[in-house]
């Protein structure tokens, strides 16, 4: 498993705000790098990966059991 | 809307000619009084409601604009006429062996002989039951025990109905087995899948539905049905959102329907078992509606039912060529006046009345709010907007984004001015959410 470069914990947020706070966060940081996001939200496992899809960057795994937590690396 | 009614009596109805006053312009509901009384009253009560119908002028911006009709399409006139029509004599018990009670009977099976010509069944395959969702679930229980001495296993799309999901996960509970056949991004059925999983062991019955209510994209049945033919194991098909609105595809043993998706009142479904399907009822035993739901029926609602079907399914194709061009006006002006958007389901094979998208950053209950404020009706698949708030499964399994969701689905009643107003105002309602949630720039 990639190490993430950091972690974003929006445990205990409604979607669309896990979202949001990837979107605001993924372009500070250098491309290439994984964040890994925390969410209990269960839309967050079809939001993330469609938000990369949709934003052009890469969704890298989910890992339903640990968070829920889902890794997505700065593409462009 | 011209409806004209003349009544010169009191009392109803033997309901044998409740639908026999089609014309080129109009659609009628004829109410004639019991045999027995025919030769002195005469026709007691006539409804026609004009095929082109004058809609009322609305008031400027503000009056409400309804586009939820996949979830309970307005009740059409000729239902209303019917129902109004069937009170009288729809009260009485159609299994007593006396004179009000034969005159229930003339109604049901007049309304019974109406459906089942307007799908191209036979009668005695047609069953009214309480609702559509009783419907689905007889057909997934009843389908399972009729075949359970084959085997114990459902196989069905991942984007059935509910109902159908909850009757999976009852016969899952009870010790059977279920398996979920996945789609693709456009909510399509994956045949390959679908084929391996009726090739194995042990499968009682297939569900598909023939369109999706939520994103609009038409299953392949046929090709389906092909499969479930190879491998002996019966398709029920959950046709609600074609009934009455589009011709039902072939191959299916099992079918079932809701009046209330085109425009009949709620609480009357459908079920359709095919003669020499293996079907048993789930429910303790009782003989009505040929042993397969329980309990008297609603006649007077199930007799508008039947007027409003034959209704619809005779306006269908000019309905289809009204509303699916405004479904294709909508599809392209929100993919490209509202930004950050995705249209989702199949933008060709799909319900002629129903379109779905996702709106980035926006909170999908804020926006039914916002819309609801505005005078707009819809239904969204939001988790935010579902008591058990989790996403719409259906889009989940199509892997689109499920937040900012937005279904709507037109009717019979809808304008292109209706439409128009619609377009004007969702990019400015939808560019204030995302100001105040400062998600503009993202």
């Amino acid at each position: 498993m990639t190490e993430p470069a950091e972690v974003l914990d929006c445990r205990g947020q409604r979607c669309p705000l896990p979202v949001i706070n990837l979107a605001r966060r993924l372009p500070e940081l250098p491309v290439g790098a994984v964040v890994r996001v925390l969410a209990d939200d269960p839309a967050a496992a079809v939001d993330i990966p469609a938000w990369c899809r949709m934003r052009g960057q890469e969704f890298v795994a989910a890992h339903p059991h640990q968070g829920p937590a889902y890794d997505v690396r700065r593409a462009g | 809307m011209v409806v004209s009614i003349s009544t010169d009596g009191k009392g109803v109805t033997d309901g044998r000619r409740l639908l026999d006053h089609d014309g080129p312009d109009r659609l009628g509901v004829t109410v004639r009084p019991h045999p027995g009384d025919l030769a002195a009253t005469g026709t007691i009560a006539l409804a026609f409601v004009s095929k082109r119908s004058e809609r009322a002028i609305r008031p400027g911006d503000g009056s409400p604009v309804y586009l939820d009709a996949a979830t309970a399409a307005p009740l059409h006139p000729v239902a209303r006429q019917a129902l109004l029509a069937a009170l009288d004599d729809g009260w009485a018990d159609p299994a007593k062996l006396y004179g009000q009670a034969r005159r229930a009977r003339q109604l049901l099976d007049a309304a019974r002989e109406a459906a089942a010509q307007t799908l191209g069944v036979r009668a005695d395959e047609l069953s009214f039951t309480p609702s559509g969702t009783a419907a689905a679930h007889a057909a997934v229980l009843g389908g399972l025990a009729g075949r359970r001495r084959v085997g114990a296993r459902l196989v069905h799309s991942a984007i059935e109905h509910s109902a159908v999901l909850h009757a999976a996960e009852r016969h899952v509970a009870a010790g059977g087995d279920a398996v979920s056949v996945p789609v693709d991004r456009l909510g399509r059925l994956d045949l390959d899948a679908w084929a391996a999983a009726l090739a194995g062991p042990g499968v009682a019955l297939a569900a598909l539905i023939g369109a999706s209510h939520e994103v609009g994209t038409v299953q392949p049945v046929p090709a389906a049905a092909e499969f479930c033919a190879e491998a002996g194991v019966p398709l029920y098909v959950d046709a609600a959102q074609l009934v009455g609105r589009a011709p039902l595809p072939a191959g299916w043993s099992v079918l079932t329907g809701s009046a209330h998706k085109w425009g009949g009142p709620p609480g009357v479904g459908l079920l359709v078992v095919r003669k020499s399907t293996r079907w048993e009822s789930p429910y303790p035993a009782d003989e009505r509606e040929s042993g397969r739901t329980p309990g008297v029926v609603n006649l007077p609602a199930v007799v508008a039912a039947a007027a409003s079907l034959r209704a619809a399914a005779a306006d269908a194709a000019a309905e289809t060529a009204r509303l699916a061009p405004l479904v294709d006006r909508i599809r392209a002006r929100v993919a490209t006046e509202v930004p950050d958007v995705e249209v989702v389901g199949d933008p060709v094979d799909r319900l002629p009345h129903l379109v779905t998208f996702s709106c980035l950053y926006v909170d999908g209950e804020a926006l039914l709010h916002a819309l609801d404020r505005r005078g707009f009706a819809v239904s969204s698949g939001s988790s935010c907007t579902s008591s058990t708030l989790r996403p719409s499964h259906v889009l989940e399994a199509m892997g689109v984004l499920s937040h900012g969701n937005v279904r709507v689905s037109l009717h019979r009643e809808t304008t292109e001015a209706d439409v128009e107003r619609f377009l004007a105002e969702l990019p400015g309602i939808v560019a204030d959410l995302r100001a105040e949630a400062g998600v503009v720039e993202l």
